[in-house]
């Protein structure tokens, strides 16, 4: 939670933050692929965003080059000590490890058991079948032969073209050719690129989560024992939006904006702490009533999505 | 609290289950004992009910995101391939590649039509007036030009490089050639209906068409076809077959039947690609018989038979039908 939330907000900016955050949510929704195995219970798969798929493409790039520049200044040094001879056999050598790092790159790393490049692990992404079945080496090597054609082709052309006057408007052309297939992703619903549209691949966001304790762990002895109790009316206030912010808020933040929210949440529910009592022992306590509290209702069919959900 | 109760009870099987799938993507199949693949399958089938149950029961944001991803792992491990790189790539030159290679016979054919109706084209007309080379190739500054002697022509078909060095550099230079971009090109231009696949092809038999022609006026094409096929062979088949490859995109997308376009597509583009990465193999070994065999080998009744030999292997590899063994698909 941050600074701007812990003033009151007026009801009109309320009403603005809730529609935000409602389309934010759906935004979120439109990239949730289902997929259902035999099992029968769906998995959500996560379309991976534009950004990212750009950003693993550029670390992959500088990764390339990396290892370009690797390989050449390690050839050259063992080279030097052969003279003249021995630069002409580096360079032969150097030019056929860059042929394969340019051209296997791509396709030995998402052929691996991760089936991501460098640049799409560090991102958690990964390349998956668009139908849920398995990833073949034929998808791999499809998707990433066009690859060549949407970007590299048009962008050697681009360079050796230069600053030639003559071909200044193949330039122009080149360009927006090359900048149709760069963006072509941004113009369909799952975010594929030409090759994905050939392969039948799609790349989805799917980050390592560490499963963290349970906060309402921490408190089954005030659930029992009842050291704070609260009223159903106290826990009626809030919606799961709230909780999970409270979640948020207890996994990962200072004790300062803890204090603050405690004090908010007291103000708001009409809560008179007991002496002794820490804030966080006040929250962890409500975070555990108002959990129980909205999965029982969740069970009898009532999703109260957040405080302005009057149900 | 019940959904408390619900991870307490469960969490220990999901922590092995993650274990489990974790050193799987690590060290695959090899780094799983066999009490883990035996676990395997009921630990998933449980962590994917725990999540359709956690869904409706539980409101702890932190365990449902654990479970949606630690399940989409367990999916691409438990449904993903299996094989190993070194069986897969053995499948491949024992199996797949050919039959891919012999199911896409029209699309070969036309590939081959393409590149050779080219080459004919432009070798009758710059036989019949020269100028035809200088439209072909532009003012490059090809020495091997109609205005170039007997002597010099003949001299370029026998250099002797003895020197493996040369020969490494010229092996290096082959890759770097215009032949292994024009391959992944002519596939990857097929899906706009084949057509740039097809052009790309003509003008390439017009090139090698009109060079044929300026050394068959000065009474050199018998040597010239032997310094040509001895990886031309080779060479030219890897190039007809990424137009094969082009045009079975390309007639998926044009022609796609009952099936969807997009469906259509897909399918051709996996069998495409088997054809690509084959042909890719091919300019590996044409850029190896240009690089070391051209400069060893001056002699023509030996290049002759090379690239007679090259042009029935790979006739036979990939077109003798063999025998099936089980039907086992990775």
């Amino acid at each position: 939670m941050t600074e701007a939330a812990l003033k009151h907000p007026t009801p009109v900016e309320e009403g603005k933050r809730r529609r935000a955050r409602m389309k934010a949510r759906q935004t979120e929704a439109k990239r949730v692929r289902t997929l259902v195995p035999p099992e029968g219970a769906a998995l959500n798969l996560k379309i991976s965003t534009f950004g990212e798929r750009f950003g693993a493409f550029i670390l992959d790039v500088g990764l390339q080059f990396l290892l370009m520049f690797v390989i050449i200044f390690g050839i050259a040094s063992i080279a030097g000590a052969f003279g003249f001879r021995g630069w002409q056999i580096a360079w032969a050598v150097a030019q056929i490890l860059i042929f394969f790092v340019r051209n296997f790159y791509f396709i030995f790393f998402e052929i691996g058991r991760k089936a991501a490049t460098p640049g799409k692990r560090a991102l958690g992404l990964r390349v998956a079948d668009r139908k849920g079945g398995r990833l073949t080496a034929n998808a791999v090597i499809a998707r990433n032969f066009l690859r060549e054609l949407e970007f590299f082709l048009p962008l050697s052309v681009l360079f050796s073209f230069g600053a030639d006057g003559v071909a200044g408007w193949i330039n122009w052309l080149l360009f927006i050719w090359c900048g149709l297939f760069v963006l072509f992703p941004l113009f369909n619903k799952d975010k594929l690129r030409v090759g994905d549209l050939v392969a039948g691949t799609m790349v989805i966001h799917a980050p390592k989560v560490q499963l963290l304790d349970d906060i309402a762990s921490a408190t089954p002895a005030t659930e029992t024992t009842g050291a704070i109790r609260f009223t159903p009316a106290q826990l009626d206030v809030y919606g799961i939006h709230e909780l999970h912010v409270l979640e948020d808020v207890l996994r990962q933040s200072t004790p300062e904006i803890k204090r603050n929210v405690a004090n908010r949440i007291a103000t708001k529910i009409g809560y008179e702490p007991a002496a002794g009592e820490s804030d966080l022992m006040f929250l962890e306590a409500f975070y555990a009533g108002l959990r129980r509290h909205l999965e029982q209702r969740m069970l009898f069919g009532e999703r109260k999505e957040d405080k302005y959900d009057k149900r | 609290m019940k959904s408390y109760r619900f991870r307490e009870e469960r969490q220990a099987d999901w922590k092995q289950l993650e274990d489990i799938v974790q050193r799987a993507e690590q060290k695959g199949v090899s780094g799983l004992s066999d009490q883990d693949m035996e676990r395997l399958p009921g630990l998933y089938r449980q962590a994917v009910s725990s999540l359709s149950v956690a869904r409706n029961i539980s409101l702890d944001q932190n365990v449902i995101a654990y479970l949606e991803t630690l399940c989409a792992r367990a999916y691409f491990f438990v449904y993903g391939t299996r094989s190993r790189m070194g069986e897969r790539i053995a499948q491949f030159f024992a199996r797949d590649w050919a039959a891919a290679v012999s199911a896409a016979k029209g699309p070969t054919l036309l590939a081959f039509l393409c590149l050779f109706g080219g080459a004919l084209l432009a070798f009758f007309l710059t036989l019949n007036d020269t100028e035809w080379y200088w439209t072909f190739h532009g003012g490059s500054w090809d020495s091997r030009n109609p205005n170039a002697t007997y002597d010099e022509l003949r001299a370029t078909l026998y250099e002797e490089r003895r020197d493996i060095v040369d020969m490494l550099g010229a092996f290096a230079a082959q890759l770097f050639s215009h032949n292994s971009g024009i391959a992944i090109f002519a596939f990857a231009l097929g899906f706009a209906f084949g057509v740039p696949t097809a052009v790309l092809l003509i003008y390439n038999g017009v090139y090698l068409g009109s060079f044929y022609a300026v050394f068959w006026q000065k009474g050199l094409a018998y040597e010239l076809t032997g310094w040509l096929f001895i990886h031309g062979v080779t060479e030219l088949f890897a190039v007809i077959l990424a137009g094969a490859a082009g045009f079975m995109i390309g007639g998926a997308v044009a022609f796609p039947g009952r099936k969807k376009r997009m469906q259509s597509m897909r399918e051709a583009g996996e069998k495409a690609a088997m054809v690509i990465i084959g042909a890719v193999v091919m300019l590996f070994i044409a850029a190896l018989l240009e690089g070391f065999g051209r400069q060893l080998i001056t002699s023509d009744a030996i290049r002759y038979g090379i690239a007679i030999t090259s042009l029935i292997f790979w006739l036979g590899y990939f077109y003798l039908p063999r025998r099936v063994e089980g039907d086992r698909r990775d």
